[in-house]
């Protein structure tokens, strides 16, 4: 476990950067680069973190950060670990830091090639759950029932599961992580570190224009995402499933807080009636009782894959 | 930094300027009541919670975007939030 007395001192992500007051996602990358430290070079396609690194000639990033093409994150780090690679700098940790939108959506099948061909780099989707920077538009990783700009009722489809598409790839390393938990973040970036292969790292990243709440508030949200087991903290190695942090008090339902007390902190769900919350807290228990079937299963490559 | 025929930034602190003239709320902490647990240290999205010399902590106000996110976050409430005066 990494504590806080281990964490560096000094900052690899500095501060008047150009992240919105209270971003979470600021707070991810800057506690990712205190394990990872300098010995990185990061890729970044078009995100809001490519926009917090601010403008030319200036850069918040300590670390060497490649700009790329939004579907093209999993492909450029797969081109710079093999650059590494060649000229005997394979220490190197090499990192593709991407949002949803560029995962889920934009940047899937170059994620899904990198992964089959089993790149040795650290795949970061950072979720803020929509497309931010450009104004809250709706990503497959939005959840079901949260308004944006393109769905201005609230998103009728589910969230797309990509930490178990990725198991699905049989990487070596899969793990999912919250902004609020930034010690539990760290210890997954840590093991990633050690690991060869694609290691996949998805983290709930709370965001106060996005989501609407009050900017200091975004612990509080974070922390209640897992205390709902509307976000599940878990890591997923050698075809085993393992809660990890308050997620593994949370399997009983009655350990769970309900689902109602995370929407009603967000005004994105403000539109919801409770027929509609008693919905999604059904179809979150149902989530959970696939959870705990991953857990007894063992073996197996995620929900859907070949091994269940 | 050597010339690799891309544009390219170098690592700036305020990259995007003196984000303290953002704040609307300005995150004050009762040294009396810290217990120097770095908390808030931890949790500052900013990087805007500065260690000292000692075990304490100060605020960078030319970076502090006033968040407020220290003080939810503080156990023993020994960061309040005030006001800015405003000009």
């Amino acid at each position: 476990m990494v504590t806080l007395k281990e964490l560096r001192q000094d900052e690899l992500f500095l501060p008047g950067n150009a992240s919105c007051p209270g971003c979470m996602l600021s707070l991810a990358i800057r506690m990712a680069l205190k394990v990872l430290g300098p010995n990185t070079v990061m890729t970044v396609p078009a995100c809001c973190s490519a926009v917090i690194q601010g403008y030319y000639p200036r850069s918040s990033s300590a670390v060497p950060t490649l700009n790329t093409a939004f579907a093209a994150a999993a492909a450029t780090a797969s081109g710079m670990s093999a650059a590494l690679e060649l000229s005997g700098r394979g220490e190197t940790s090499v990192v593709a830091w991407a949002g949803d939108g560029g995962t889920a959506d934009i940047g899937i099948q170059g994620l899904s090639g990198a992964a089959e061909r089993g790149e040795n780099f650290i795949y970061v989707c950072y979720d803020n759950e929509a497309y931010m920077n450009t104004g809250t538009q709706s990503s497959s990783a939005t959840p079901a029932g949260a308004a944006t700009t393109t769905a201005i009722r609230g998103k009728a489809e589910p969230k797309k599961d990509v930490p178990a598409i990725m198991a699905a790839h049989g990487v070596p390393y899969v793990a999912t992580a919250c902004a609020a938990f930034p010690l539990d973040l760290a210890d997954k970036i840590k093991k990633a570190m050690s690991i060869r292969g694609l290691k996949y790292i998805h983290i709930l990243t709370p965001c106060p224009p996005g989501w609407r709440y009050p900017t200091e508030r975004g612990v509080d949200v974070g922390r209640m995402a897992v205390m709902t087991g509307s976000w599940i903290l878990y890591e997923w190695q050698g075809g085993r499933y393992t809660l990890t942090g308050p997620s593994r008090g949370l399997l009983d339902r009655s350990r769970r807080r309900p689902l109602a007390d995370y929407l009603r902190m967000q005004g994105r769900f403000g539109q919801l009636g409770d027929a509609e919350v008693a919905r999604l807290q059904d179809e979150l228990d149902a989530r959970w009782a696939g959870m705990a079937r991953r857990l007894e299963g063992g073996a197996g490559r995620g929900e859907a894959g070949p091994g269940e | 930094m050597r010339d690799c025929g891309a544009a390219s930034s170098a690592p700036t602190m305020g990259a995007s300027g003196r984000t303290g003239q953002w704040r609307l709320r300005r995150p004050e902490i009762d040294q009396r009541r810290c217990t120097k647990c770095l908390i808030c240290w931890l949790y500052c999205p900013d990087a805007s919670v500065v260690r000292g010399e000692g075990r304490g902590v100060r605020i960078d106000y030319d970076y502090c975007k006033g968040c407020g996110i220290c003080g939810a976050v503080c156990p023993v409430k020994a960061i309040r939030m005030a006001e800015e005066a405003s000009d």
